[in-house]
């Protein structure tokens, strides 16, 4: 069939569906509605593991972040007695252990957090964050104002700070925080920059119970260590209770995935005789990437399933309508055959019929599925408030649209044969 | 032999198989007929002449025996043969007319010249012509509904022309059409006679008789009388 031809056929098959528009729309709602549920499905799908994912890839592919963690049996023991000392969490001793016996590493950043209480020039409620100037590179983050630590800073035990943007507009609000100074656990620090973090990945140890943080402050880590110390005291009711930490997050970037995915194991290994008790955990973003993954292919995999069969139901209707248009225009078949049509041109007549059924549907279907996810999440953002997010693939719409027609055409082999295989005498007998 | 006849059947047969038992519509028929021929087919209902129409039209097979077309045997064609044969060399005229409802006259005119490979764009001069010589020079957008009977026939007659066949089929082509109307299309085929076209034609009408230069009767699917006249007889001009 060359192109011209082909084109006639097609316009052939329009005209003859718009003579029937009512059952031809009819015999489309099975495509429009599979297409429409496949992408839909998919956008669903999609959107919902969307947010974690990018949680994840906040982290870093190449990452492996270890936490320190009050260990759980702690607390208990503690209860006895009601006041008592906690030591716990990662050492400085460890980076130097993981260094020497983890191979692939690129760099490593620690870092130490504490909640403490900003006094001048307000009262703020922050987190204070000793770290090194490595952060600037290994965080997502954006310089706003000013710079951030150096090497200087750290090697001097400079009392200098930077802030984060929300801290900063909180305590100096429209004045410019450089140069300025803020007090915070007795001590001043001169402000020196303004940062915007991109990542949400690293906060204060998870129930503190201390009051909401406005902020971050970020000073140098032998600043930290020196004038804040590695105890951290808290009375309540008269007890007293004081948590030894050295250091909170350890983030060890690794050279490429394949360093990451065999290091987790070694990095147990490795701090295995120095932490007999639970006290830290290990995060591999790669893996909870990969996990995340296979459980979002499974997803789509079922909800791409489910849409499918309402694509087949709607492919079964196409041939259905065929089917009864073979018979209804069985006379009109014997014509063409006198007339000298050879069977495949009966074929490829039939065939241009359904494939235009199946075009036509995909198409409006792909259009009412790339809208409707979009209506549902405003819809459900409307009524109870929450961000509902859906992403709309491309691959998805080429899929369904693919789909559609190959079903349609696949559907309309059997009815446009049976008008080939029809006996053209008989053919123009019938009716 | 003879080479230039158009039609030649040697000891045609067909049989219908109905499971149990095996009808015979035609009964070794030999039959030939020289271009030009306008040959009215004749005989009670159920005598075998659609049946001889349809090999005739290559839209069947024979049982047994030959039929040389033009010079060709088609008996033993395949199906896509057998289409272009139908297409490039046979016009087909049916009683029911059997135009397609969804297209208009130039269309339902173009239909054979399309599956010969011409688009209607190509070609529409002359199947507007041939409209024209049917005389539906103000009827080519129409579908076959507006048209009357007698119209739609004449709109078949010139889809059967369209490829400029070697002869044209006509089952019983007045059959569905009052006297008036079935005269005017009969003087239709008598000036395409006229022209030089070969004509089979099935009819009951002895007015059909009167008008054709060869009438064959037939009964129980064997040829029962031949019987030709003189062309002077033929067309009163
Ligand atoms: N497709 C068929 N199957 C079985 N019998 C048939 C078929 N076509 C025709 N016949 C039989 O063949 C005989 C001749 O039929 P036909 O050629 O249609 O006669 P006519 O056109 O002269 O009325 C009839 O007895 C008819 O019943
Ligand atoms: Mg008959």
């Amino acid at each position: 069939m060359n192109y011209a031809s082909f084109i006639r056929g097609a316009r052939a098959g329009i005209k003859s569906l718009l003579l029937h528009k009512t059952r031809s729309l009819l015999t489309m709602l099975g495509i429009i509605f599979g297409v429409c549920s496949v992408i839909a499905m998919l956008a669903i799908g999609e959107g919902a593991s969307f947010e974690a994912q990018e949680r994840i890839r906040q982290k870093g592919a190449l990452n492996i972040i270890l936490r320190s963690k009050k260990p759980s049996g702690d607390a208990s023991a503690g209860g006895a007695q009601r006041s008592y000392i906690a030591d716990y969490g990662l050492k400085y001793a460890d980076m130097e252990r993981i260094r020497h016996s983890v191979p692939g590493i690129k760099r490593m950043l620690p870092q130490r957090l504490e909640a403490k209480r900003i006094r001048f020039p307000k009262h703020a409620e922050c987190e204070v964050v000793g770290t090194l100037p490595l952060y600037r590179e290994m965080i997502p983050n954006d310089m706003v104002a000013g710079r951030f630590l150096t090497d200087w800073d750290e090697r001097e035990q400079k009392n200098i700070c930077v802030l984060s943007e929300d801290l900063a507009r909180s305590l100096f609000s429209h004045e410019s925080p450089l140069e300025q100074e803020i007090r915070v656990a007795n001590r001043a620090f001169t402000v020196v920059g303004v940062i915007r973090e991109l990542s949400r990945v690293y906060q204060a140890g998870a129930g503190t119970g201390g009051p909401v943080s406005e902020g971050r402050v970020f000073v140098p880590l032998h600043t930290f260590r020196s004038h804040m110390g590695e105890q951290n005291i808290r009375r309540s009711a008269g007890s007293y209770q004081v948590e030894r930490v050295q250091l909170s997050f350890l983030t060890v970037e690794f050279n490429n995935e394949n360093d990451v995915a065999r290091a987790a194991p070694l990095i147990r290994h490795a701090l295995a005789d120095l932490h007999k008790k639970q006290d830290f955990v290990v995060e591999v973003p790669l893996d909870e990437l990969r996990a995340l993954e296979a459980t979002k292919r499974l997803f789509s995999f079922v909800l791409g399933s489910i849409a499918a069969i309402s694509l087949l139901v709607g492919g079964i209707g196409i041939m259905n309508i065929m089917l009864a248009t073979v018979t209804e225009r069985t006379r009109e078949i014997g014509v063409r055959r006198a007339l000298g049509a050879k069977k495949r041109q009966i074929i490829a007549q039939f065939l241009m019929e359904t494939g235009v059924l199946s075009v036509v549907g995909g198409l409006i279907g792909v259009v009412v599925g790339v809208f409707f996810p979009y209506l549902l999440s405003w819809g459900i953002h409307a009524m109870t408030g929450n961000e509902y997010r859906v992403v709309v693939t491309v691959w998805s719409v080429l899929m369904a649209l693919g789909i559609s027609v190959a079903t349609g055409i696949a559907f309309g082999v059997y009815p446009a044969r049976r008008a080939a295989e029809l006996d053209p005498i008989e053919a123009l007998r019938h009716g | 032999m003879d080479d230039h006849a158009i039609i030649r059947l040697e000891q045609l047969t067909k049989t219908y198989d109905l499971g149990e038992v095996k009808l015979t519509a035609l009964r070794e028929v030999d039959l030939v007929i020289e271009p030009g021929s306008f040959v009215a087919i004749m005989g009670a209902s159920g005598s075998g002449k659609s049946t001889l129409l349809n090999l005739l039209g290559c839209l069947d097979r024979p049982t047994s025996g030959r039929y040389i077309l033009g010079g060709v045997d088609v008996s033993d064609m395949d199906d896509d043969e057998l289409s272009d044969v139908r297409g490039q060399r046979i016009g087909f005229v049916f009683q029911q007319y059997n135009l397609i409802d969804q297209l208009s006259v130039v269309e339902n005119i173009h239909v054979p010249l399309g599956y010969q490979g011409r688009e209607l764009a190509d070609c529409r001069a002359q199947c507007v012509d041939l409209a024209g010589l049917v005389g539906l020079s103000d009827r080519l957008g129409h579908r076959p509904k507006q048209l009357s009977g007698g119209q739609q026939q004449r709109v078949a007659i010139a889809r059967a022309l369209a490829n400029d066949p070697v002869m044209i089929l006509a089952d019983e082509p007045t059959g569905n059409l009052d006297s008036t109307t079935g005269k005017e299309i009969l003087d239709l085929f008598c000036n395409l006679h006229a022209q030089g076209k070969t004509i089979v034609m099935v009819t009951h009408g002895e007015e059909v008789a009167k008008r054709a230069n060869r009438v064959v009767v037939m009964s129980d699917g064997r040829i029962v009388q031949d019987v030709r006249r003189t062309p002077t007889q033929l067309v009163p001009a």
